[in-house]
């Protein structure tokens, strides 16, 4: 597992180093370096930790990230628009990443203090209101599409725990009512604009359409056998946006070509199959959830990342995970990763 | 806390009743998870095989049509015209040629180089040093294309033959030859990197093309118009396909219309060539400069582009130093251009009344030294009116004498010497009126009485620049009224200076350089016009000390300065001249040079009002009686 995440994040070094020449982030990758190897300390650190010990903290954390958040929406940098970081020192830690981790020993730690065989009404609701009050701090920011990535973990957890399908389906009652709601009055417009042109994105082709047009140019560009390292035009002269950060797999995809693109989804695919083998060898429940919360996880940054260059998701500002440039994406997976490998360590010996 | 939680089957961890803990328990929900990932997986695959394996030509072919340009909508400058509409400098077009990098060719650079006879190997070289450079960024090889050079890149610039050639259109300002009005024009430039941070050229980017001098500069952000952008896609062929995407109009620079006439100009230029020094004619009652020159002067044009080293150099190594505008930056001692001033000084002051006389036997001792007078003989006993006829220098170093150094200094400031006028042209000098204060302030000393002597002359401390003389002098003879002098028409008037004289003091004054051009023995005898009253005032200037010339050999940069001063009509002023010529060594000698400006002015006045010149004109102006009635103005045709 190891390897799988070095090699793509290798790969994610020399992709930024491409992209990002000639520009202003052109150091972005050896930056992007060391915080890779930074992660892997980190990873190395959380490995020899006892997880157990770490959810016994799993509220402390929580409430901790509960005033981090806060504290983020009043004094946080504002770049492009959004309070997301907290400076300290000339790094910037984007505290959001972080609530990740501590989302999955959470849901991991109250799932497997259940009384029941299954998740009940009001245990779905405790569950719920916790996540949601993260999920509602974040969204402050504004960061929607971050916000979202918690769902996941908790969908994952009471799915895995045994959610009746009563409570599947009401809840499904209840999102579609209330969506047009939402719709109404908790999207802003950006975000409104980026679902309807996820839906079409030829109306604005100038706006918020425009990345979605540049990025399937971009890797429909690629062909089969891609264009070659640093040879990708839309990348190259800037047609491509960020192409460092949240498109690095179109500049990829233009870059490498077809067989590029399978052989990276491959590694992402190995690397989960991987996780999941650790949950299903996991000591205890608590292991398995927090397993698969982490696979979860990543699953979804993969598929709405990879799906949104694609065209087939709407654009939302999720990094790739171990490739996006980012110190606290990169920080953040890492030290997820850890946490998996300190389960693998208490695994089973049967 | 501690968090029990342990496997009940693992012996190393204690155990804990109760709920059932083994991981099995989801095992088939793990597996539905892990079908998920595939399905996802196969998802994503699809998508990327759609884009790149199915349709690949698609999205090829969107990549290459895919070029956003930015196509510069030049503004152009405004143009400057003189008084009468007539266009001074102007802009015309020149083609400048680009190579596209990310469309070159190696092997196409000897043919383009031989057909824009460039040699191939400089041009090789020149493309070779910009290859660490982006490659969307083009190489400009070539400017001023002559309209052969274009035809020969219209004809290959086809995708078949050379895709890598662009052409785009600047701008040039075209100026007068020969410098006609150089230095009050100025020039223009690109702007360099000192200029980005100074506060007036703020708004501008690298790149820009800015006035560097003269009006160019002064009134560069009127002249200088707003570029404008069209944003268009174009293929990888360059050419552009569909509407402009945004098209950001040009805002051209507005014309600047001069007080300046291009008539005086020309005979001021023409009656200066060969010499070193400055003409300025304005207009005092209004402050409309109408003629501003200063030789030698430069040729413009050569600083339109980039001005090529060896020009520059050229220019400042010239001893004559033809950058510097001597109308508004030479600054010399006046000599007996002076004395009208001393004179209004005495007469205001009551020191020098109708009895006032001095005795000039060829000079006079003052302080223990002895001060000569120009005209050895001496002058006799001098009242003020023969002494500003006969410029004697004795009978003023009385007057300065009398009313001392501070006085002195009192009206000549209120004329506007020792500061500047304020003309719209940058840089500027003020000259300077020595003082006590003045002594006190700069040199930290008493001022020694026998230093008025020579300012009483307009020698010693006391400088001025030609523009001061023309300002001050006619201000004085419009009785104390003067205003700011300035090169572009002014729509409201500003308030002018106003130093309270008593009009009969004026009148003597005035009355003497009428005498000066007009009666016997006066020393501007040559700036006389038929029928027009012209008043002046003579001045040769020291610049070195009488030990040192008797000395001999004096260079001609050392040479007496020769100074001139005139207005006209002398009873109503209409225009102000003053002259300097460097080392010319008479003012008389400078009084020429008035006298055709005086006349230019003149003859194109009655041109126009009577159809026929000045000196045709036959009837007799006497000394400030009444004039004779004008003959009837040209009737309507």
């Amino acid at each position: 597992m190891l390897i799988i995440a070095v090699v793509i994040c290798g790969m994610g070094v020399l992709q930024i180093y491409s992209a990002a020449r000639d520009t202003v982030w052109d150091d972005a990758w050896w930056k992007q370096t060391l915080w890779v190897l930074a992660g892997l300390f980190l990873m190395w650190i959380m490995a020899q930790v006892d997880y157990h010990s770490l959810l016994g903290q799993a509220f402390l954390f929580y409430f901790l990230s509960l005033i981090s958040l806060v504290a983020v929406l009043f004094v946080g940098t504002t770049v492009f628009g959004g309070r997301r970081w907290i400076g300290y020192g000339g790094f910037r830690f984007q505290i959001s990443e972080f609530v990740k981790t501590v989302i999955i020993l959470l849901v991991a730690r109250y799932l497997t203090e259940l009384k029941t065989e299954r998740v009940e009404g009001r245990d779905l609701l405790k569950l719920g209101a916790l996540v949601a009050s993260l999920m509602l701090l974040v969204m402050k920011q504004p960061d929607l599409g971050t916000a979202l990535t918690y769902l996941p973990i908790l969908a994952i957890g009471v799915f895995l725990a045994g959610l009746r399908w009563q409570y599947v389906a009401v809840i499904s009652v209840v999102l579609v009512l209330v969506l047009p709601l939402g719709w109404r009055f908790g999207l802003k417009d950006y975000q409104k604009s980026r679902l309807v042109t996820f839906l079409d994105p030829g109306q604005d082709p100038r706006g918020s359409g425009y990345q979605v047009i540049q990025s399937k140019i971009a890797v429909g560009a690629g062909g089969m056998w891609g264009r070659g390292v640093t040879k990708g035009t839309q990348t190259q002269l800037r047609f491509l946006p960020v192409p460092h950060t949240d498109f690095i797999f179109s500049a990829f995809a233009e870059e490498h070509g077809f067989v590029g693109v399978v052989v990276m989804l491959g590694l992402y695919f190995l690397l989960l199959m991987q996780i999941v083998q650790n949950a299903q060898t996991a000591p205890d429940r608590a292991g398995m959830y927090i397993c698969m919360g982490v696979c979860a996880l990543l699953l979804f940054h993969v598929l709405v990342n990879i799906g949104m260059v694609a065209g087939r998701m709407p654009v939302t500002g999720i990094p790739l995970p171990l490739m996006s440039y980012g110190g606290s994406s990169i920080l953040s997976f890492f030290m997820m990763l850890g946490l998996v490998n300190s389960v693998r360590l208490w695994r089973s010996v049967n | 806390m501690s968090f029990p939680l342990h496997d009940q089957t693992d012996p190393r961890l204690p155990a804990r009743p109760g709920v059932r803990d083994d991981v099995q328990f989801a095992s088939g929900r793990v597996a539905f998870v892990q079908y998920l990932a595939v399905g996802v997986f196969l998802f994503l695959i699809s998508g990327f095989w759609m884009l790149q394996v199915r349709d690949p030509e698609v999205y090829q072919e969107a990549a290459e049509r895919n070029r956003i340009k930015f196509v510069p909508l030049l503004a152009p400058r405004g143009k400057i015209l003189d008084r009468d509409g007539r266009v001074i400098v102007d802009n015309r077009s020149s083609y400048s040629l680009l190579l596209s990098r990310d469309r070159l060719k190696a092997e196409h650079i000897r043919s383009i180089a031989t057909g824009l006879s460039l040699d191939p190997d400089q041009l090789a070289g020149r493309v070779s040093r910009f290859r660490s450079r982006p490659k969307y960024e083009d190489i400009m090889i070539k400017n001023e294309l002559t309209p052969g050079e274009v035809a020969f890149v219209e004809a290959h610039r086809d995708p078949d033959t050379f895709p890598e050639l662009e052409l785009i259109r600047a701008q040039r300002r075209l100026y007068p030859q020969n410098g006609v009005a150089a230095h009050v024009i100025g020039y223009v430039g690109e702007i360099s990197e000192g200029e980005l941070n100074l506060p007036e050229f703020i708004k501008y980017d690298q790149g820009a093309v800015i006035g560097k001098a003269g009006l160019e500069r002064e009134y560069n952000d009127q002249l200088m118009g707003v570029d404008g952008q069209r944003q268009v896609i174009v293929d990888n062929r360059g050419n552009i396909r569909g509407e402009p995407l945004e098209n950001k109009e040009a805002i051209p620079g507005k014309n600047l219309q001069l007080t300046l006439d291009l008539d005086l100009q020309v005979v001021a230029e023409l009656a200066m060539r060969g010499r070193v020094g400055a003409v300025v004619a304005l207009d005092p009652r209004s402050g409309d400069v109408l003629a501003m020159v200063s030789t030698p002067a430069y040729d413009p044009n050569k600083f339109a582009g980039r001005i090529r080293a060896e020009d520059w150099n050229e220019l400042r190594k010239n001893p004559d130093n033809p950058l510097l505008d001597r109308a508004i930056q030479a600054q010399f001692a006046p000599g007996s251009t002076f004395k009208p001033i001393m004179a209004i000084a005495g007469l205001e002051t009551g020191m020098v009344d109708d009895d006032f006389r001095a005795h000039c036997p060829g000079g006079a001792t003052f302080y223990g030294r002895f001060f000569k007078c120009w005209w050895k003989p001496g002058h006799g006993t001098v009242d003020l009116h023969a002494g500003i006829v006969h410029s004697c220098d004795v009978f003023f170093y009385n007057v300065g004498n009398r009313i001392g150094v501070d006085n002195i200094a009192k009206y000549a400031e209120g004329a506007g010497l020792g500061r500047r006028t304020g003309i719209d042209l940058p840089n500027e000098m003020q000259g300077l009126v020595p003082s006590t204060e003045w002594a006190m302030r700069t040199q930290r000393r008493k001022w020694y009485a026998g230093e008025t002597i020579s300012v009483s002359i307009g020698q010693g401390a006391l400088t001025m620049t030609p523009l001061q003389l023309a300002y001050a002098m006619g201000g004085l003879a419009l009785g104390g009224v003067w205003r700011r002098p300035h090169l572009v028409k002014v729509n409201t008037p500003e308030a002018p200076r106003v130093m309270q004289l008593d009009p009969a003091n004026v009148k003597k004054v005035v009355d003497g350089m009428y005498g000066v051009v007009n009666e016997a023995g006066g020393t501007g005898g040559r700036a006389r016009l038929p029928n027009v009253n012209v008043c002046g005032k003579t001045g040769s200037a020291q610049r070195i000390s009488n030990e040192a010339l008797k000395s001999g050999g004096v260079p001609h940069k050392l040479k007496d300065n020769a100074w001139f001063v005139a207005f006209a009509p002398c009873e109503a002023p209409e225009i102000s001249v003053a002259v300097l010529w460097e080392g010319g060594l008479h003012g008389m000698l400078a009084a020429p040079v008035a006298r055709d400006v005086l006349k230019a002015y003149f003859d194109k006045k009655a041109r126009l009002t009577h159809g026929q010149f000045v000196a045709e004109i036959k009837r007799s102006v006497p000394r400030f009686g009444p004039a004779a009635p004008e003959p009837p103005p040209l009737a309507e045709p």
